[in-house]
This record gives structure tokens, C-alpha cells and sequence, in this order.
């Protein structure tokens, strides 16, 4: 794709997002549409929520399990990026008339580094290291494709699908819980709704930290100090609406809740 | 309610000599609802008990209880509303990282769990979740080989229960911990066939939480008179969904707080 397109493209996902107008799949209009296009697509329209005011506060990580990875039919995760403007406290009420157009809700560990991340050569251990803290987090996921009828570009090109996030109230030291195996439960509206463990994420929530910092790293880019990085979904991913209630418990690091608006 | 088909004795003794062959000799057969259609719960668990007392009559010690059927998503399959029970002969238990021997099984499947080791006798009606987890020695990691003697693991509720909820084996593993020292509800659960993950889930899969299992297997065991006494051990449900193995595989199951659970199959 040219770079003129590319722009047209981040402009046209940019304005959908704004409006809450969902768009085509750009893999139905541009069939030769690569994984690298999409990146460029996705930095227009970060750019242009940045020229309106946003700040970048971190990172998602999407595509971790092997369920969506099928669905997708690649092996490798994406990334996106996280403004001011999509973070929530939990037990906080998130307007999904304003926010939000198709919004699903995935249950995730959230880490805030204190030291920067450079990669590549970039190893677990490097990983926890760097963290400060890990967080239970609802990421709420949201696509500007009708009807969620993404390929793997499409949802690179979106930002990931990334919608905003909700922030637990407990933070742990990495070196105090077993990213691996700790358990997560999510209810919703009071009803158990999945279960799910670290190992969901690539096998370890911190293979998912690991990941981005060497695949950014080949671009010359490093995960900051300060950054929050959301490593990717432990359960299935769920529909939600005005009216539901969603609660995420995580064994050994905490709970986070969302009421949709 | 009289039941004008109701089973004989003699009906529920040939049932469970049927079943019990089954298991001892690894031959499916077929359903036995296809022969007794209108077995009730009660007939299918008279059956159950039968096999039991056989085994006993043998020297066969029960050393405790299993449930099955646990998940609300299992329970919606089988259109019913609550979890089946088995019992657990001595001879199940295999020791940790022990190997398990596929001759001897007919279609086994592999479940992770959260056991408990009964401290005191516990009894219903009315045993709630309060009363189990003061009446608990310890709990620990546990995987269940379960292995139904049915022609392709297909069958309805009252097939099951007679046939002893599937209860085959057991391995007991990791490290035993008292109740009050971790959350069962949110106790992640990571099973791995040959190395790759193959299913997750965390204790509140479990009717929210694993002890709440134990305290319904006490009140439907009071249904019939029965107490779960001291010393029971109890495999209180899967919490992932049951794996099919075969000679050649090795399972790893990594609990968060309570280490692992190893097996192989030869």
C-alpha cells in the first residue's frame, strides 16, 4: 500500500472510532493488504488521537491464546496502543452510548513497568525485573469493522481492537504470585461465566510482556518506565451492554469491576 | 410415587455384576438404560451401591468419594440440575508421577481437580459449605482418570450413576495445604498433554467453589441415610474439561499454591 493510502486508511479508522460509525473490512477493499500496511494504518490513527489531545500510557497485547490465534489463523500475537483517554478505575461505570460501538469484555493482568524495556534479547526474567506491578484488568475490546469481521490486518490496523480498560484496585509484585498458574474467575451479573489461568496468555502472561518488548525492539522502539501493559486475554472473550455488570477475581493479585452504561 | 416397572433385586444385582465385569475386565457394553429404560435415580444408585458391596465382599477398601457432573455447563448437557456421585476404591490411587496402564481402561479421560481429606465425619441434610471446611484435614492437588464403561463414553444420568459416575483411578499429588490458606475459588489450574497446554480453568469452575461440591455430596448421600465418615477422601469435580489420553502420554497438571500432579499412560 502507499503511503497515501495508508493515511486515507488510519484517517477513515480514526473518524469510525470518534463517531462510533463502524467501516468495511479493509481486507474485503485492499486484498493484498499486508500485516506491516496495517502497523503503518494504525500509527496514522494513533496519530491523530494524539493531534486531538491523547497521551500514550502503554501497550495491549492481542492475539495471545491459541482459540483466537486459530480464528485469526496466524501464530503470533499483535500490539496497540493505549491512551489517557481509554483508562477507567474499576467499579467505575463505563458509557458504552460514548465510549464504545461492538465493546466485548476479556479478563487480563495488567503490568506497570518502573524500568524500561529494550529488546530484542529480552528474557522473562528481564521482564519481571522491569515491572513494578502487576494488576487484574478488564480490557474492553471494540471493533470499528462491522460486526467484528476481522482478519488478522484488519484488527492491526484498528489499534488491535482495543477499546479502553479497566484498572483493578490491587497492585502485586510480580515476584510474589505465580504469573503462570494463577486462576481467574469472571462473573458476570453475579453468575460465573469462565474460568481461565495465566498459562492462557502464550503459556505465561510474562511470555507476553517478553514478546513485545523484542518484537518492538527490532523497530528500534522500547516499552517505558511508567508504561502500562496489558498482556492479553485469559478467557473467552464476551459480549457486553448497558445494564451488565462484570466482576474479574484473580488468585494471588486481585478483583476488578465494570458496570456498562 | 409407585413405579409399576420398578426393578427387582435380582434385576439390580445382575446390573452391577454387569458393570463391575465391565470395569474389571476393560469391556464397554451398552447403556444399561437401553435394557431398563424407567430406571430411576434411586434404582441407578442401588446399582451403584451394589457394585460397591461387592467389591467390599472382596477386601476391597472405599477409601473415599468422587463428584462428578460439577460444572453448570456439564449439568446443562445432561438436563439436569445437580452433580452425580461415585465412590473411590482402594485400588484407584496411583502414586504421583505414577504410570497408568491402558490395558486395564477402556477410553480413560483426565480431569484436574481439588481434593479433600475429611478430618471428621460429616452429615445431612443442611451440610454447608461452613461445615466442610471445618471438618477438613487438608486439601490437595488431585487428577481423576475417569473411564466410562460405556460404548463411546455416551450415556444419560441414571447409565452414569450406575455405573459408578466413571470412576476409574486417581492420582494424588503436589503439596496438601490447609483450607484457610488459599482461595480455592480463584486457584488457577494448568494442565499439559506431552508438554503443550491443553486445558485451563481456575477452583470456582468447581459450583463456585470446590468445598461447596463436598457439602452437596453430604446431602445427597443423607438422601439415602449415608454419612461421608473421617477419613474420606473427596475429588470434588473437574475444573477443566476432561482430556481423552492414550499409551504414550504424559500429563503434567500445575496448580497456583499447591505444585503439580504427574501421570503417565503406558
Amino acid at each position: 500500500m502507499d503511503k497515501k493510502l495508508i493515511t486515507a486508511c488510519g484517517d477513515e479508522l480514526y473518524e469510525a472510532m470518534v463517531n462510533r460509525k463502524t467501516v468495511a473490512p479493509l481486507t474485503d477493499r485492499y486484498s493484498d493488504i499486508t500485516i506491516d500496511d496495517s502497523y503503518h494504518i494504525s500509527l496514522r490513527m494513533l496519530d491523530r488521537r494524539v493531534e486531538a489531545g491523547a497521551k500514550i500510557i502503554g501497550k495491549k497485547i492481542g492475539v495471545t491464546s491459541k482459540a483466537v490465534m486459530n480464528m485469526l489463523n496466524v501464530h503470533q500475537p499483535d500490539f496497540g496502543y493505549l491512551t489517557d483517554d481509554m483508562v477507567y478505575a474499576s467499579g467505575t461505570e463505563v458509557p458504552i452510548s460514548e465510549q464504545l460501538i461492538q465493546p466485548r469484555a476479556e479478563g487480563e493482568i495488567a503490568f506497570i513497568l518502573k524500568r524500561d524495556l529494550c529488546g530484542p534479547g529480552v528474557t522473562n526474567a528481564d521482564v519481571i525485573r522491569a515491572t513494578e506491578c502487576v494488576l487484574p484488568c478488564f480490557e474492553i475490546v471494540d471493533s470499528r469493522v462491522h460486526d467484528w469481521k476481522i482478519k488478522i490486518q484488519d484488527t492491526v490496523a484498528d489499534n488491535a481492537s482495543c477499546g479502553l480498560f479497566v484498572l483493578g484496585d490491587s497492585a502485586v509484585d510480580p515476584r510474589k504470585v505465580d504469573l503462570t498458574t494463577c486462576g481467574m474467575v469472571v462473573e458476570k451479573n453475579g453468575a460465573i461465566l469462565s474460568t481461565g489461568a495465566g498459562a492462557a496468555a502464550l503459556g505465561s502472561p510474562v511470555n507476553c510482556v517478553a514478546w513485545l518488548a523484542n518484537t518492538l525492539g527490532e523497530f528500534g522502539i522500547s516499552l517505558k518506565a511508567g508504561e502500562v501493559i496489558l498482556s492479553g486475554s485469559l478467557v473467552p472473550l464476551e459480549p457486553v451492554v448497558a445494564g451488565d455488570f462484570m466482576r474479574v477475581d484473580i488468585g494471588g493479585i486481585g478483583s476488578a469491576s465494570v458496570r456498562f452504561v | 410415587m409407585a413405579n409399576p416397572k420398578k426393578m427387582t433385586e435380582q434385576q439390580i444385582a445382575e446390573v452391577a455384576e454387569l458393570l463391575e465385569n465391565a470395569e474389571l475386565n476393560a469391556q464397554d457394553v451398552v447403556k444399561v438404560t437401553d435394557k431398563y429404560p424407567d430406571m430411576s435415580f434411586s434404582e441407578a444408585l442401588d446399582v451403584q451401591w451394589a457394585i460397591r458391596a461387592r467389591k467390599e465382599a472382596r477386601g476391597t477398601r472405599i477409601v473415599g468419594m468422587k463428584m462428578g457432573l460439577t460444572s453448570w455447563a456439564k449439568m446443562a448437557q445432561m438436563g439436569v440440575d445437580k452433580p452425580c456421585y461415585g465412590f473411590l476404591a482402594d485400588y484407584f490411587s496411583v502414586p504421583q508421577g505414577g504410570e497408568i496402564k491402558m490395558e486395564e481402561l477402556i477410553h480413560p479421560k483426565v480431569e484436574a481437580e481439588i481434593a479433600f481429606m475429611m478430618d471428621k465425619e460429616l452429615s445431612g441434610p443442611g451440610c454447608h459449605v461452613g461445615d466442610v471446611l471445618a471438618a477438613t484435614d487438608f486439601i490437595v492437588p488431585a487428577v481423576e482418570i475417569i473411564d466410562s464403561r460405556y460404548e463411546n463414553f455416551k450415556f444419560d444420568l441414571p447409565s452414569v450413576i450406575a455405573d459408578n459416575s466413571s470412576s476409574c483411578r486417581f492420582v494424588i499429588g503436589g503439596r496438601p495445604l490447609p483450607v484457610d490458606s488459599i482461595d480455592m475459588r480463584t486457584t488457577g489450574v494448568v494442565m499439559e498433554k506431552n508438554g503443550a497446554v491443553v486445558e485451563l480453568g481456575a477452583g470456582a469452575a468447581v459450583l463456585g467453589n470446590p468445598a461447596a461440591s463436598v457439602a452437596m455430596l453430604v446431602n445427597m448421600l443423607a438422601e439415602r441415610g449415608e454419612v461421608l465418615p473421617a477419613g474420606s477422601f473427596v475429588m470434588t469435580g473437574g475444573i477443566t474439561a476432561a482430556v481423552a489420553v492414550e499409551a504414550g502420554d504424559s500429563i503434567v497438571v500445575r496448580y497456583q499454591h499447591l505444585g503439580d500432579v504427574t501421570m503417565k499412560f503406558v
